[in-house]
């Protein structure tokens, strides 16, 4: 089979769809690629026309990301809004043992037929599809870096915020203000004064009128797609919110922070050095001091959780599981399991796709190890697919939130 | 002022509930009813009832239950979930409960008090429920009441699989047409249930102490009970059934409306607001199936053109040929003239009787054509075909797949694709140059066929022909997706809930059907892949509104002949006659119409003792005398001696590997243990090898069976991982009884590195199993079980991780690196010893004219209880079987399309291109049920195969033994070989 090149031309002619995976950080991260003169849109098609596309294209036995972004594309390339000749379509490829490395390929071979002729882009740190038109130079990186983690300001104290604000809509305002200011100074730049812009937005959400009620507070981890895709998770935050739960996500920079130290561990584990796990190495610095800064600031301020410190994570990996397994989300789950149990968040959602290989250990597999350790634990997986009903995921939800209160 | 009480209102799946209690918490009044479906009106209805006995009271309530939720909120009532409603009960009534085990409609739930309170519901495979029984006892054509009286006199249990009801049913079908025995069956159904609930549910928590049994099915069904009693070894003192069993949790809400209710209501502003309650709207609405009556009756008129000639048998003389179909769940026949006109059909459900309905059909076929016919010759396919043609002398036996293209291309001679769905299954198969040239059937997760919708018109209160029926001019078809059976209840469930009729219903059910036809088993994208000319047959088809689904669908006309549902018996008589003028047979040795009046038979069980397998049998005599006998995986069983001697490399490698452990060093400084389970199966020589010389003795665990998985069920956390993984855990238990002083389990990421691909990792399961059972099974812990992180690859690194694990034994890197190297060799050896019995199989099977298969999958599926015995399948068929990993040397990876980064699956797209290269080989891929990365590689293997013309087979292998789908597959392909 032979695909559709990006070329550099296409830079001006093709406009690029971005799945709908993390709705503010991939706003951000949409907007830099804006800056360098991609056109990009992120798409909002949502519903059951999105699953159906995804079945009619994807094997019925792959895991439901794949089946949901890729349902995603089809169906907006068919809605009849983009000219097929003019889009491409970006993808994340995370190169690791899990399945979710070929995401790609299963979306070329679901565009063979019908739109042999758009490109694919590749967005990966691990050197996978070398030769596209489509680079990400040092400085888009960079910048990307900052988008991830204002994306994890906006994205943690929003939910922290809304769960108790007084007059609905007043931390959502905030929210809106902030994405466009970011956007803005990540054109200028924005690598300046990053600590500065970090306490301006604790002020704006800590000046929302909030009440003082407890209310119980709902973990949510899981595989990564499903874990903060709405559109994947049937907008399970959304759903905490009107059962007067607090959702606490974890924040995405941590997955991030998990890709870059595998490759670290490796070389620890299995006693080699190399460029990559140099390059890696000091990637991981760079990147863990910037979350250290947020933290920081989160606990100058006073007003709001911050997120958890990475290196904390990673000792709660030793503790109950090993570093070694990292395939799909491998040990970040039960350490944000952990985590969030030592941080009196007890009560923790597991979302995972049904039957996902990864998630059979690291889920399912460690949540007996974490109610040992933390007996107050109330840990509920969820399996997403396209045959699973809202009914019955929120029923089970429901038997959680029960035992929360 | 009037009196307060308190009222719960449970709505469950299949019925509402309503308890009134008065302030002591006394039950007052209760009732208990089916709601088939009419969720809203019935839970108004019984309020009002209700309301009329209670006129002036007032009520504090709360609504519990699947269905209760929806209504709750919509309605503007207090909600309780289910399973605490439960508890809350439990406390008032049985507080000296140590466990709780609840079974609904569509629910399981386990509720743990003492040591920990915990509340477990079943996850999204719904298998074990109520649903689940009902299901079965449709399948045996009886009643839940009727299989519970059954169950009672069972004699013997089969494994069932309970898991998921498709994988039962295709437990419970063949064993119906084998003869076994229903009251046997009805109780291995409840057993299957018993241990769905104790495995899927408890996960590790024993269920002791004083158990409280509730729901519905377990007040009901006394059959149930007593398996959940003996399998739980609990007495009369230990087992509680409570009276109110069935309405124990609405009970429990009032309990907790009265404890929490703030708000107080007449039973009439209660019944207001369930009626006022407007559910959201969130279903989807699909196409409509006709616009209008004409449009209809001009698509009758189009498909009134495919129909048969008919002759009528009470005056005809002359030939005729017999076809029987003897389906899963229907038997169909047909006579047919020489020139193809029908003199007698039929067509009747089996009852899981298949044999006492072709004689009896036999015996009228008798009366009717007097002396005037001759019977030349008859043909028998599907599921019951042995049986059929041992008990009535039935001349020919043909594979489904050829019997349907026969009778296919009687209708459309140039059709190239031919679609069946029947009551319990989906065929289809794409014809070129006239031979069957690929089969897609359904699977576990693809499984919505006729009898789906059978049973859903049953469960509504309607026969299936008015169901149906009603939704052609459905006005808004709901959209049901395509799912799971399971799941499609639920969803049903949530239209009802929204306000869909009916109709839309109906009508949404047939398109579902369809959508998962083509999106899940043929997995087209468009139209035009199907080909020109399809044709569609199978009993539901018959139904108006699915053919007209599957018109819309893929927006083509298609021919379906007026006999749709015969088409397998039709064609089966055209196979006979066929096969008669071949081989000149001028009379057929069908049963002859006097020993039909004598015919009986009695059905007997028996274990094979022919080999380790101990295959079930089931043993038929009939009145004269002979003998059938099925169950048998090989010819031994039927008591034959085996056919020839066909090699397969399966036995080989097994025995091949085993035999490595038995050198032991003469003092051993400890007893190793490695676990005869996934990675180990081509390991293992190089472990063996590295533990010996370090002065190790290596002890394995036991060879798999089924007793194995029973053994470390309780300790499987995820109830969908593969099989190979869940007897991972009985074989660590194995080992602990074996003496193991420690269990050597290492995690590999990365697997051997073979070269030609992107990466070499093995799959996250096989990776980090020992992670999962570390964290699983109670009885592991630092001491007695060692599973390092080490890739083998690197050797600097293997030694000193296993110098590190090892520290307390002394063991020197030098000793260590000396072994290293002497493993790597054994291993290698290992390989190429597979490599030379490889190729001279290849070789006698070429000096005897023998097809080679290259029976494809991973290293663990040599273990026999893995595969199922399915290398013996393919020998009896006549063909050599060999393995990927003694085949995919000889050529360099082809390219690919995917990510080539797994070294078992690189292996197998290795062995795909092999294959294309000879001219006498096939590849049959076996594939794990649950194995994600395999949904990746049969694509892309299919592909490989089929793009040089190469036939693709995929067998789907899970802890069930049922071989029939596999069996269908191999004699279609060998049928698709001989053309």
């Amino acid at each position: 089979m032979s695909y559709a090149v990006f070329t550099p031309e296409m830079k001006d002619t093709h406009t690029i769809l971005i799945p709908d995976m993390l709705p503010v950080h991939f706003r951000l991260i949409a907007s830099i690629l804006d800056q360098y003169g991609y056109k990009t849109e992120l798409l909002r098609n949502d519903g059951r026309s999105v699953v159906d596309e995804g079945l009619k294209h994807v094997h019925n036995d792959t895991c439901y990301p794949a089946l949901i972004v890729i349902g995603q594309f089809m169906d907006a390339l068919k809605s009849g809004k983009y000219d097929p000749n003019k889009v491409a379509l970006l993808i994340s490829q995370t190169g690791g043992g899990c399945r979710a490395s070929n995401y790609i390929h299963l979306l070329r071979k679901a565009l063979d037929k019908e739109y042999p002729q758009i490109p694919v882009l590749s967005l990966n740190f691990s050197g996978l599809e070398k030769g596209s038109g489509f680079q990400i130079t040092p400085v888009m990186l960079f910048k990307m870096l900052f988008a991830v983690l204002y994306g994890d300001i906006l994205m943690l104290t929003y939910n922290e915020a809304r769960a108790y604000e007084l007059n609905k809509g007043d931390s959502k305002k905030v929210l809106d203000k902030w994405i466009d200011i970011i956007t803005e100074r990540l054109e200028k730049g924005g690598f300046a004064k990053t600590k500065q812009t970090y306490r301006e937005i604790l002020d704006d959400f800590a000046a929302v009128p909030r009440s003082k009620e407890k209310k119980p507070r709902v973990g949510i981890v899981g595989e990564i797609y499903v874990k903060y895709s709405p559109l994947a998770n049937n907008h399970l935050e959304d759903f905490l919110l009107s059962e007067g739960c607090e959702p606490v996500v974890p924040s995405f920079l941590d997955f991030c922070l998990y890709c870059a130290v595998n490759n670290v561990n490796d070389g620890e584990i299995y006693g080699f050095k190399n460029k990559t796990t140099f390059m890696f190495g000091i990637g991981y610095k760079l990147i863990y001091a910037k979350q250290r800064e947020m933290i920081k600031v989160y606990k100058e301020h006073g007003e709001f959780t911050p997120p958890h410190d990475f290196e904390e994570l990673r000792h709660y990996a030793d503790k109950y599981f090993h570093q070694g397994v990292k395939m799909g989300e491998g040990w970040l789950i039960p350490a944000e399991m952990a985590a969030l149990e030592e941080g009196g968040v007890r009560n923790i959602i597991c979302t995972q796709p049904f039957g996902c290989l990864p998630n059979h250990i690291v889920a399912k597999g460690v949540s007996r190890v974490i109610k040992e350790a933390y007996p107050q634990a109330n840990i509920v997986a969820v399996d997403y697919d396209p045959g699973a009903t809202k009914v019955n995921q929120e029923n089970r939800i429901k038997l959680m939130l029960t035992n929360a209160r | 002022m009037s009196k307060i009480y308190s009222l719960g209102i449970d709505v469950g799946s299949t019925t509402v509930k309503t308890v009134i209690s008065d302030e002591n918490g006394e039950i007052i009044y209760s009732k208990y009813q089916r709601h088939f479906s009419k969720v809203k009106e019935t839970a108004e209805e019984q309020v009002r009832a209700i309301a009329a006995e209670y006129p002036d009271a007032l009520f504090k309530t709360a609504v519990t239950g699947s269905a209760g939720l929806g209504l709750a909120n919509a309605g503007g009532l207090p909600f309780v979930q289910e399973v605490y409603a439960a508890f809350v009960a439990i406390n008032k009534c049985y507080p000296d409960a140590d466990a709780a085990i609840e079974l609904g409609g569509e629910d399981a739930k386990i509720i743990f008090i003492t040591g920990g309170v915990e509340q477990r519901m079943n996850g999204s495979c719904a298998g074990g429920t109520g649903a689940f029984i009902d299901q079965m006892a449709t399948l045996l054509g009886i009643t839940a009441d009727d299989m519970d009286e059954l169950s009672l006199k069972s004699e013997k249990l089969y494994p069932i699989a309970s898991r998921c009801g498709v994988f039962a049913k295709s437990d419970i079908q063949p064993l119906l047409n084998q003869g076994a025995r229903r009251e046997d069956i009805a109780a291995s159904v409840f057993q299957a249930v018993v241990d769905q609930t104790v495995s899927g549910l408890a996960q590790g928590r024993t269920i002791e102490g004083k158990v409280l049994f509730l729901g519905g099915p377990l007040s009901f069904l006394k059959g149930l009970r007593k398996a959940f009693k003996e399998t739980l070894k609990l007495d009369d003192e230990h087992a509680i059934f409570p009276e109110n069993a069935p309405c124990f949790m609405a009970y429990g809400s009032a309990l907790h409306a009265m404890e929490n209710g703030d708000k107080t209501y007449s039973a009439e502003e209660i019944a207001n607001l369930i009626k006022n309650a407007v559910m959201s709207d969130s279903t989807v609405t699909g196409r409509r199936l006709f616009e209008s009556r004409e449009e209809y009756e001009a698509f009758v008129e189009r498909h009134k053109k495919c129909d048969l000639a008919y002759e009528s048998i009470e005056t005809y003389s002359g030939d005729a040929y017999l076809g029987v179909d003897a389906g899963s769940t229907t038997t169909k026949m047909v006579l047919i003239t020489p020139d193809g006109k029908l003199l007698f059909k039929h067509y009747v459900s089996n009852k899981g009787q298949p044999l006492d309905v072709v004689t009896k059909q036999l015996r009228r076929i008798y009366e009717l054509i007097g002396d005037r016919v001759n019977i030349v010759a008859g043909a028998v396919t599907g599921y019951g075909e042995e049986l059929i043609k041992a008990a009535a002398g039935v001349d020919y036996g043909v594979v489904e797949t050829v019997a349907h293209y026969r009778a296919a291309s009687f209708f459309q001679p140039d059709v190239d694709f031919i679609i069946d769905i029947g009551g319990q299954d989906i065929k289809c198969f794409k014809i070129k140059n006239h031979a069957i040239d690929s089969i897609m059937l359904n699977e576990a997760c693809s499984s919505g066929c006729g009898s789906f919708i059978q049973t859903f018109a049953l469960a509504m209160g309607y026969d299936i022909a008015e169901f149906s029926q009603l939704g052609l001019f459905a006005e808004k078809p709901v959209d049901l997706g395509s799912r799971c059976t399971v799941f499609m209840n639920s969803s049903v469930k949530q239209a009802q809930k929204d306000g869909a009729t009916v109709e839309d219903i109906s009508a949404g059910l047939s398109s579902s059907i369809i959508k998962n036809a083509v999106y899940k088993v043929i997995r087209a994208n468009s139209a035009d892949e199907l080909g020109e000319n399809v044709v569609v047959q199978g009993g539901t088809f018959l139904n108006d509104a699915v053919l007209r689904s599957f018109e819309l669908e893929m927006g083509k006309n298609v021919v379906r002949p007026a006999i749709a549902g015969l088409m397998g018996a039709f064609g089966a008589a055209l196979y006979a006659k066929e096969k008669a003028e071949q081989e000149k047979r001028t009379k057929s040795g069908l049963i002859s119409k006097s020993d039909l009046e004598t015919f009986a038979y009695t059905t007997r069980q028996a274990n094979c003792k022919g080999c380790t397998a101990h295959c079930s049998l089931t043993i038929l005599t009939f009145s004269d005398g002979h003998k059938f006998i099925s169950g048998n995986r090989c010819e031994k069983g039927a008591g034959l001696a085996a056919k020839s001697n066909v090699p397969s490399l399966y036995e080989y490698k097994y025995n091949r590997l085993l035999s490595c452990v038995e050198e032991k060093p003469s003092s051993p400084k400890a007893k190793v243990g490695l676990p005869l389970c996934l990675g180990f199966y081509e390991q293992l020589p190089f472990w063996h090898r590295m533990f010996t010389d370090l002065g190790f003795e290596v002890i394995i665990s036991e060879e798999s069976s089924r007793k194995t998985y029973y053994k470390g069920q309780h300790t499987i956390p995820s109830d969908t991982v593969c099989y190979p993984a869940k007897l991972a855990h009985g074989h660590i238990e194995s080992l602990l009884e074996r003496g193991a002083d420690v269990i050597f389990y290492p995690c590999e990421s990365y697997n051997i590195d073979e070269g030609g691909s992107d990466n070499h990792y093995n799959c996250p399961v096989v990776a980090y199993y020992p992670e999962l059972l570390k964290a699983n099974v109670a009885s592991l812990n630092e001491d007695n079980f060692i599973c390092p992180h080490i890739d083998i690859n690197l050797k600097k690194h293997a030694v000193s991780v296993i110098e590190k694990a090892f520290e307390k034994f002394g063991l020197t890197k030098s000793a260590i690196s000396a072994a290293y190297d002497n493993a790597w060799n054994a291993l290698k050896t290992y390989q190429s010893d597979v490599e030379s019995k490889g190729k001279e199989i290849i070789d006698y099977a070429r000096l005897n004219n023998m097809p080679i298969i290259v029976l494809s999958g991973r290293p663990y599926h040599i273990d026999p209880e893995i595969n199922h015995g399915i290398c013996k399948l393919i020998t009896s068929l006549g063909m050599a079987v060999i393995t990927e990993d003694a085949v995919f040397r000889n050529v360099s990876t082809p390219k690919l399309d995917v990510l080539n980064q797994w070294t078992y699956h690189a292996r197998l797209y290795r062995a795909a291109e092999y294959v294309t290269t000879q001219a006498d080989m096939q590849l049959v891929q076996l594939v794990s049920f649950g194995c994600g990365i395999d949904a990746i590689t049969t694509d892309e293997v299919r592909h490989i195969l089929e793009s040089k013309g190469k036939l693709y087979t995929q067998l789907k292998i899970d802890e069930i033994n049922n071989l029939g789908a596999a069996k269908i597959r191999l004699r279609s392909l060998v049928a698709a070989m001989g053309r």
